[in-house]
């Protein structure tokens, strides 16, 4: 039973990764998006 | 190709003359080096019988470091001086100085392992239960796969912040499979246990392969300074 | 082509969800491991997608040195930092599978082994980039990505005969896979490969947005100076 544990710490830390990973990505992009409107005026 | 062998020619005896002049460099890497093998026994006890297996792993390790501080040296000076932009500018093949360089460096570190090496043998008592000679091909070949990777990317790094840890960051992921070849190797012929003729030819192509490519690709990362 | 961004990103999103569905509930329960065998679902999966954005890096980077097109290094730098991302779970969900199964946080099974080398070298490769100040960092870059490709037929070697010697314990789904369960593993192969190219491609347009941001802040200084 204790092995379940192990079934989600691997999947929950598969997507903790991948959405700490994406959202810097995403965060980085609008931040840009940002500057690019501001120099573009 | 004689021009190539003299302007690497030139390029060694130069090299060394300088570093023969200033031999606070080499002594303090010689002491260094002498450190790396005392913490070594003080930390894994010597008188285990695990040591011989283990020693392998100690001897190469302690060389790696002690080839860190020897190749982060060597472009230092052609920085100070300029010497790289005179050298881009002239007509001189790229290659010349890389394999000067590499020479040079193969060298300095086979100088300080001649020192690490009875040294390690005395505080461990060892003695090599396989064919003892096979022990200096592995030296040779591990040492200039160490040697060619890590003259590149010094000068690969010449250009990069925090310069110094740079070269040991690129250079030991590289490594790994020339480490455990001289590792493995060493290990073998220490203890007599089996054939090491896997490693060494494995050795032999990681130098083959990785000589090709740092000759191919000198010219490249030296126009990228 | 960045109008279908949106789309194919949530079709993409249904996608792991219908291929984690698979392999937390329709594949059947491995008999010797039992259930923590699904972590197999996301290991493989995340480390084929790994291999094949490094891939991508390589063929990139080699186009780069070719031929100086920008858009391959900032291709490069995508793909890297994304097989980074999938690298490193593949690293920590062979371990936490090893654990309960085989009793052991670590062994030198051979594809495990040469994630771990993998991983080292494009982090290396991620570090140069970054620590690297001069214009000519995506040649370096591209330099060094070749590098790792000549290394790694020579790191596989070595494992594959180090383990030879040193008998060690092969992290893995071991015999042969129920028809259900090579389902599954197809569906979480495809979509964990989808997913890659999506974040990889995302990251890509991210580069090219830094780049042009850059280009026009330059010129903004310029203007400032000459005013």
């Amino acid at each position: 039973m204790n092995a379940i544990k192990f079934l989600w710490a691997a999947y929950i830390a598969t997507w903790v990764i991948h959405g700490l990973y994406i959202g810097s990505v995403a965060r980085r992009y609008s931040r840009l998006r940002q500057r690019m409107k501001e120099l573009r005026k | 190709m004689s021009l190539l062998r003299s302007i690497t020619l030139a390029t060694l005896t130069k090299d060394i003359r300088l570093e023969w002049r200033s031999r606070d460099a080499i002594n303090s890497m010689l002491f260094f080096s002498l450190l790396v093998v005392v913490i070594f026994s003080f930390s894994f006890d010597p008188n285990a019988e695990e040591s011989r297996e283990i020693a392998g792993g100690l001897i190469w390790v302690a060389f790696l470091f002690a080839a860190v501080v020897a190749l982060n040296q060597t472009w230092a000076r052609e920085l100070r001086n300029q010497v790289l932009d005179a050298y881009r500018a002239s007509p001189a093949p790229a290659n010349a100085l890389f394999v000067a360089k590499a020479l040079g460096n193969f060298i300095l570190v086979s100088l300080l392992e001649a020192v690490m090496a009875p040294l390690f043998m005395i505080f461990y008592n060892l003695r090599a239960l396989g064919p003892a000679w096979q022990l200096i091909p592995v030296a040779i070949l591990g040492t200039w796969a160490l040697v060619v990777n890590g003259t590149f990317f010094a000068a690969m790094s010449l250009r990069t912040r925090s310069r110094e840890i740079m070269l040991p960051l690129l250079l030991f992921p590289i490594s790994i499979p020339a480490v455990q070849s001289m590792v493995e190797a060493t290990r073998i012929l220490l203890a007599g246990d089996g054939s090491a003729r896997f490693w060494i030819v494995l050795l032999l192509t990681y130098d083959v392969v990785f000589t090709t490519a740092c000759l191919a690709l000198f010219e490249t990362i030296l126009q990228a300074e | 082509m960045k109008r279908a961004f949106p789309i194919l990103a949530v079709l993409t999103a249904l996608l792991l969800t219908y291929s984690t569905y698979q392999a937390l509930v329709v594949a059947p329960t491995e008999r010797t491991m039992g259930d923590v065998q699904r972590i197999f679902y996301y290991h493989v999966p995340s480390a084929w997608t790994a291999f094949c954005l490094f891939f991508v890096n390589l063929i990139a980077s080699l186009t780069y040195l070719l031929r100086k097109s920008s858009k391959a290094d900032a291709l490069a730098v995508a793909a890297a930092e994304v097989g980074v991302v999938f690298c490193t779970i593949v690293l920590i969900t062979g371990p936490i599978w090893a654990r309960p199964v085989w009793g052991i946080w670590w062994t030198w099974d051979l594809r495990l082994t040469l994630t771990l080398v993998l991983w080292l070298i494009y982090v290396s490769y991620l570090v140069l980039r970054r620590f690297s100040d001069s214009s000519q960092t995506p040649k370096l870059a591209a330099v060094l990505a070749i590098f790792g490709a000549l290394d790694v037929p020579l790191v596989y070697f070595s494992i594959w005969f180090f383990r030879t010697q040193h008998p060690q314990p092969v992290i893995g789904n071991g015999g042969s896979l129920d028809p259900r369960m090579l389902h599954a593993f197809l569906i979480n192969l495809f979509a964990f490969s989808c997913f890659g190219a999506m974040v990889c491609w995302w990251r890509y347009r991210l580069e090219l947005l830094h780049r042009e941001v850059e280009e026009m802040e330059s010129l903004e200084s310029l203007r400032g100076v000459t005013q």
